[in-house]
């Protein structure tokens, strides 16, 4: 009878997160899915708690007290420009969870079916949380962000992938004996490791979707584990956002999936082209009478302006240039940043409304009429080589068409060039100006100008 | 009889068609918030470890289940809570 109920329980919070996903697909809505599926989840949890094979409670309390405390700490400390790292950080989590229950469900009576579905809560967990920690690692540059390559690397992943086979074969055919587990479960974690650091800097939006999506295929291989229809439906929900977001992500760089996982970007770069122009470089004060005359101006933020910390200024800027006139929009490319929708959090946090977030395709088009183009810290996303070079690597890449404005300013610290060393012709255009600084600083010289 | 792996894998498939679908809608605005809702909901892994957690043998598995019960609600509270608040930011024009 309660049995039953509490399936009936976890059918309710099921609907619950899916009618709560599907708010989440609108700006207006968002807020209320978010509260929805956390309803769904507490569902979830209240149905759990009152399973009678449930014989004392300390631990799972001590155990929801802890994480509470450091869940709601996290959530509330962490800065917008650290949302990647903190993303990184709860996949890696969530991955962990599901690798201890994996573990936790092994039983004298389990049948291959079961086994087989431990090992991969086990190896898809392992690997997401090594991964995940990897990836934070990168994204807070606690280890260099670049891509680690070695020689041997292939032969090296192929002998892991092997091993994992074989000790997953053995522990499905002999549960009892723990050495088997141990191995899969430190293989697992090598795995993940390895799997992350030949993956760059810039290729990060694609490897956080991925881990996403892994943290959720985890929770639904543990759900099989432990015969529960909840975890699979909301492990199989997160899987698929995950692996969505992937292939956008994979689509706006113009690479396939296995491009960015099996092969460093600076490994592709044969570029022998030389780029003909010179520099030219303009000083705040000239900047700002070009920005006075404008009435139509378009920013195109990358990962420098979240480096700087440069979101408010630059909002700022938007409201000076609106007051004298300007009609201001943003272009967004949808691998700018380090996540997907990066650029959109932090101007949101700095009161940009989001109907002035223009992405790619949308603003494209119009870029002939913009009067001035201010590019903050984005380099490779708006590199006209994508188009006219076929030798670039990135040649074939969507972007933004910011070359295409009447004026262009790029805002950069200096003459170095994008992750992968490519070079951008943008730079030596006749209609681009260099604003060579810290972006926070020459945005905030032309706030000083205008007001 | 057929055997209950059965209709969990039915459920499996069917769930992911169906979350390519929602998915699918949601524009780049809300990529963030997404990653990080999903990520909220990762954490449902608590709701199988919490049977573990409490099975009263203070065995390996009741230890591990304590342990995922922690790393899971981290991911449940944390993620919440911080895509609340990114939402909260999000505004429209004039509003």
């Amino acid at each position: 009878m309660l049995d039953s109920a509490i399936q009936y329980a976890y059918i309710v919070s099921a609907a619950l997160f899916i009618f709560g996903l599907k708010q989440l697909g609108s700006p207006a809505t968002a807020r209320r899915g978010n509260m929805l599926s956390a309803v769904a989840m507490l569902v979830a949890i209240i149905a759990a708690l009152l399973d009678q094979g449930i014989v004392e409670y300390q631990w799972i309390l001590i155990g929801f007290a802890i994480g509470a405390v450091i869940g709601a700490a996290a959530a509330r400390l962490v800065e917008m420009t650290s949302m990647p790292e903190m993303v990184a950080l709860f996949n890696g989590s969530g991955g962990m969870a599901s690798l201890l229950v994996g573990w936790a469900a092994i039983s004298p009576g389990a049948g291959t079916f079961t086994l087989v579905t431990i090992v991969l809560s086990i190896l898809i967990g392992g690997l997401t949380f090594t991964g995940s920690l990897i990836a934070y690692g990168k994204l807070s540059e606690k280890l260099g962000s670049g891509a680690v390559m070695f020689k041997g690397q292939q032969v090296v992943n192929s002998l892991i992938v092997l091993g994992i086979i074989a000790a997953a074969t053995m522990f499905c055919m002999e549960p009892a004996n723990p050495q088997w587990l141990y191995l899969v479960i430190g293989l697992a974690l090598v795995f993940g490791v390895m799997a992350v650091i030949p993956i760059g800097g810039a290729d990060m939006p694609v490897v956080i979707s991925l881990l996403n999506s892994y943290s959720g295929l985890a929770a639904c291989a543990a759900g099989f584990a432990v015969s529960n229809n909840i975890l699979i439906v909301a492990g199989a929900l997160v899987g698929a956002s995950g692996i969505i977001l992937t292939q956008i992500m994979c689509k706006a760089m113009n690479r396939s999936l296995s491009n960015v996982l099996f092969s460093g970007f600076g490994s592709v770069s044969t570029e022998t082209s030389v780029v003909e122009g010179e520099i030219k470089p303009i000083s705040v004060d000239d900047a700002y009478y070009v920005l006075e005359a404008a009435s139509n101006v378009v920013i195109v933020p990358g990962y420098g302006m979240a480096v700087a910390q440069a979101q408010h200024v630059v909002k700022e800027l938007q409201e000076l240039l609106e007051e004298n006139g300007a009609e201001v929009n943003y272009g967004i490319h949808p691998v700018a940043g380090r996540m997907p929708g990066h650029m959109n959090v932090l101007l949101a946090e700095a009161d940009v409304p989001y109907d002035q977030l223009l992405e790619m395709d949308e603003i494209n088009p119009r870029m002939e009429s913009v009067d001035v183009c201010i590019v903050i810290g984005a380099n490779d996303v708006v590199n006209p080589a994508a188009r006219e070079n076929e030798s670039s690597p990135i040649y074939g890449m969507p972007v933004i068409n910011v070359d295409q404005a009447r004026t262009v300013f790029v805002l950069k610290r200096s003459m170095a060039s994008g992750f992968a060393g490519i070079e951008n012709p943008l730079f030596y255009k006749d209609n681009t100006r260099m604003l060579f600084g810290d972006a926070k600083e020459s945005i905030g010289g032309l706030v000083r100008e205008f007001s | 009889m057929i055997p209950a792996e059965v209709f969990l894998t039915f459920i499996l498939v069917l769930t992911i068609f169906l979350g390519f679908e929602l998915i699918n809608k949601v524009p780049a605005t809300l990529h963030t918030p997404l990653m990080s809702g999903a990520n909220a909901i990762s954490g449902i892994t608590v709701v199988g470890a919490i049977g573990l957690a409490g099975n009263g043998q203070q065995d390996l598995a009741n230890w591990l289940g304590a342990g995922a019960v922690a790393l899971a609600t981290i991911n449940v509270v944390g993620g919440y809570m911080v895509t609340d608040r990114m939402l909260a930011m999000f505004k429209k024009k004039g509003s």
